[in-house]
């Protein structure tokens, strides 16, 4: 048995006046995390990664599916059971600027901690608490206490975060783009923490938009499109061997040092610079050219290679768009990396929508296919 | 050449005194060239940036002089800025998804603010219309509300009114770092502008030098106001002859590295205070290398072709270039022809 459970999590937002819209932003989204390992999420804005990281520290509930933390469900918690559930499960979040009250010193979330969970820990032995947290984050205690937080640099509170989370018994942290305010110099040390936690026996699931740091720290990856999850297993494997499309087209756009995303001699001849004043672009370059084609020269085929490796759905059910209609049948043209951060991916339902049950019932979330030992991946759309 | 920058000096007027955020920089843009600026945050890249388009109130320019395409560009004049920006000069915000004005709709907006720099909206209509085809936008876009379209949409939308009257010098201040995997879309739309000549050059200024490897040129480094390094960004990545340089790309991590195989290294300690910067070279107390010479402050020389840098360990390894006539006998003997290569050689601080 797993640490933390997650079985088939979905999330229904309510949006629109009134509430009268409601937006599918999770679907059946299930994996484990055990101790002292660390599940990286990664997904881009929109793909509902952080709503998951929220729904774990339960600041809100599922819609649907169950969270079993060491073999019991908390998704349906109370806040006075959910207390002692907070002495195990804590998270950090991205802005490390907005997370201090800047009126008061950095080190008040340490006395906010002793308030709800030590009240009578005093003196001497809460100070020795405080200073062996510290440690473990690799701070100085006479740097870091006694300061208003805008005299801590990033780095620095993003690791006072993490003491005050070790100052409770925590098994597993939730750290939802804990790196992503830092600067490249001060990341790395972050990072390095966090795998020395992790080494310790902590349960991280760290949630990230940049694929390197996913890699670089992670022992499984969940990669989520849409609120559902397109591919997950062993770091390695996803990374080395990516099996779904989009894992693929993930891969081939992440900026790298030493390679070049594609060769300058492919895009459009410099000649079209040489008449490119107001008006006067060569319309015959423009016409029937989209961004894509401008953009990525190799075309379609070299971003979205078919897998072989697990079964195609063909003529599966035809989903609305954003708008609510139907489009026609027949094949569309694969959605581009251009467009992925205006695809509502997440499926809506206008005035008149139907009750949040039946919402649930209708989301068709295929259960991913395991395409090797360890490796699972969903079911591509034949579009 | 597009752009020369010399010996800029742009403080930050506090109660405390004045923060020297760009202290001396001199360096040049090609025509055509991409031009990455990287550094931590606070080493004084995004003044520098802003600087050249909209100094703000509490910004004071105290020194240097800035040449756009042969003719001065006038930084400091508010008033006489406006006749160049957008025109010669143009930018694209750092949240440049919030950049549009939220009661106007797209088309509207522009007009406005075309016909603010004197030119006729209809004249410019056409090609407003096809380069928002270019970037993947529906042509009624115009006839939209920001708030109608999705983060991505407006990002776009944004680069393509901010490059609208072909301007001699684009600034992107952070745009790939909208916190999305499509940083990719967004570094080769801007190659696609400088390749159909919508703009002549760029900078582009990150953080993130991963990113500045793929789409510039050259990469410029700066460290607490001053000039680090710059040289084409193969040379940056590959063989960079900073400290700071070399501990900014052994802290990145890249996707295949794993902490068990290969463990990274931030760099220690943070950028001084440019309240009152440090004497000598100001990343001393961070560097490794660092010994006694490093008291003084080394000049930013080239010490490869195309390859400048600003550090006496680097130039202890490897002895500058001889330049040309100008500079006779400069480089006679390595020890001694620091300083005076410094003065020969042409991106130079007094």
């Amino acid at each position: 048995m797993s640490m933390l459970e997650i079985r088939g999590v979905s999330k229904v937002y309510r949006t629109g006046t009134f509430g009268g819209e409601l937006k599918l932003v999770l679907r059946r989204v299930s994996f484990n995390i055990d101790r002292g390992e660390v599940v990286s999420l990664i997904g881009q804005s929109g793909s509902g990664k952080s709503t998951l990281g929220k729904i774990i520290l339960r600041l809100s509930a599922p819609s649907g599916g169950s969270i079993n933390f060491e073999g019991t469900d908390i998704s349906t918690w109370g806040k006075s059971q959910l207390r002692d559930y907070y002495r195990h499960v804590q998270g950090v979040f991205q802005d490390p600027f907005s997370s201090y009250n800047p009126l008061y010193k950095a080190d008040r979330v340490f006395e906010m901690v002793r308030t709800v969970y030590f009240p009578k820990l005093h003196g001497q032995q809460w100070h020795d608490k405080i200073e062996s947290a510290l440690e473990s984050v690799a701070l100085n205690p006479g740097d870091v206490l006694n300061k208003f937080p805008h005299q801590l640099s990033g780095g620095q509170q993003q690791r006072l975060l993490i003491a005050r989370a070790l100052l409770l018994e925590v098994k597993l942290l939730v750290a939802d783009e804990i790196i992503s305010m830092l600067d490249a110099s001060t990341r790395v040390d972050v990072l390095n923490l966090l795998v020395d936690l992790k080494r310790k026996g902590l349960g991280i699931l760290f949630i990230t938009h940049d694929l390197s740091l996913g890699s670089y720290i992670s022992d499984k990856t969940v990669i989520l499109r849409g609120g559902a999850i397109v591919e997950m297993g062993d770091t390695q494997k996803v990374f080395g061997n990516p099996q779904h499309s989009y894992t693929q087209s993930l891969l081939t756009a992440v900026p790298q040092l030493h390679r070049r995303w594609a060769s300058a001699g492919e895009r459009a001849p410099a000649a079209v610079a040489a008449n490119g004043t107001v008006g006067a672009l060569a319309p015959a370059l423009v016409a029937n050219r989209s961004v894509d084609d401008a953009l990525f020269p190799d075309g379609e085929g070299a971003r979205y290679s078919k897998s072989s490796l697990y079964p195609a759905r063909t003529n599966g059910p035809q989903k609305p768009d954003h708008t609510g209609n139907i489009t026609g049948p027949g094949p569309g043209p694969r959605p581009s990396l251009m467009d992925i951060p205006d695809q509502p991916w997440q499926r809506r339902f206008g005035f008149g929508a139907p009750k949040l049950a039946a919402v649930l019932a209708a989301d068709d979330t295929q259960p991913l296919v395991e395409c090797e030992p360890g490796h699972f991946v969903a079911v591509e759309d034949e579009l | 050449m597009t752009l020369k920058v010399d010996d800029l000096r742009i403080s930050y007027r506090t109660l405390r005194g004045d923060v020297k955020a760009v202290d001396g920089v001199s360096f040049s843009i090609a025509d055509g060239e991409i031009m990455g600026l990287a550094g931590e945050s606070g080493c004084g890249k995004s003044t520098l940036g802003n600087s050249l388009i909209f100094l703000e109130g509490r910004m004071k320019h105290v020194g240097g002089t800035v040449e756009l395409d042969g003719a001065n560009l006038p930084i400091a004049d508010y008033k006489a800025m406006n006749r160049h920006r957008l025109r010669d000069v143009s930018v694209v915000p750092q949240y440049a998804m919030s950049a549009l004005n939220p009661t106007r709709k797209i088309g509207r907006m522009t007009s406005d603010l075309i016909k603010s720099r004197g030119t006729d909206y209809r004249k410019v209509l056409e090609e407003f219309k096809r380069r928002i085809d270019l970037v993947g936008l529906p042509q009624n876009v115009l006839n939209m509300y920001p708030f109608e379209l999705s983060g991505g949409m407006r990002q776009r939308t944004t680069m393509v009114i901010s490059t609208l009257l072909n301007p001699s010098l684009l600034i992107g201040d952070e745009i790939t770092s909208a916190l999305d995997v499509t940083q990719r879309a967004v570094g080769e739309m801007l190659m696609e502008f400088r390749d159909r000549g919508f703009v002549k050059s760029m900078i582009v200024i990150t953080h993130d030098l991963s990113v500045l490897a793929q789409i510039a040129d050259s990469i410029l480094v700066m460290y607490a106001g001053k000039l680090a390094e710059k040289a084409s960004s193969g040379t940056i990545v590959d063989h960079p002859l900073h400290p700071y340089t070399q501990m900014l790309i052994g802290s990145l991590p890249e996707v295949g590295l794993r902490y068990d195989e290969a463990p990274l290294t931030g760099i220690p300690g943070r950028p001084p205070s440019l309240l009152n910067p440090p004497t000598g070279c100001r990343f001393r107390d961070r560097c490794p290398f660092a010994f006694d010479k490093c008291v003084e402050e080394p000049p930013f020389v080239e010490l490869r072709p195309g390859h400048e840098v600003a550090c006496w360990k680097a130039m202890d390894e490897n002895s500058p270039v001889r330049t040309e006539p100008a500079s006779q006998g400069a480089s006679a003997s390595q020890g001694a022809s620091a300083s005076q290569g410094a003065s020969a050689s042409q991106g130079t601080q007094s």
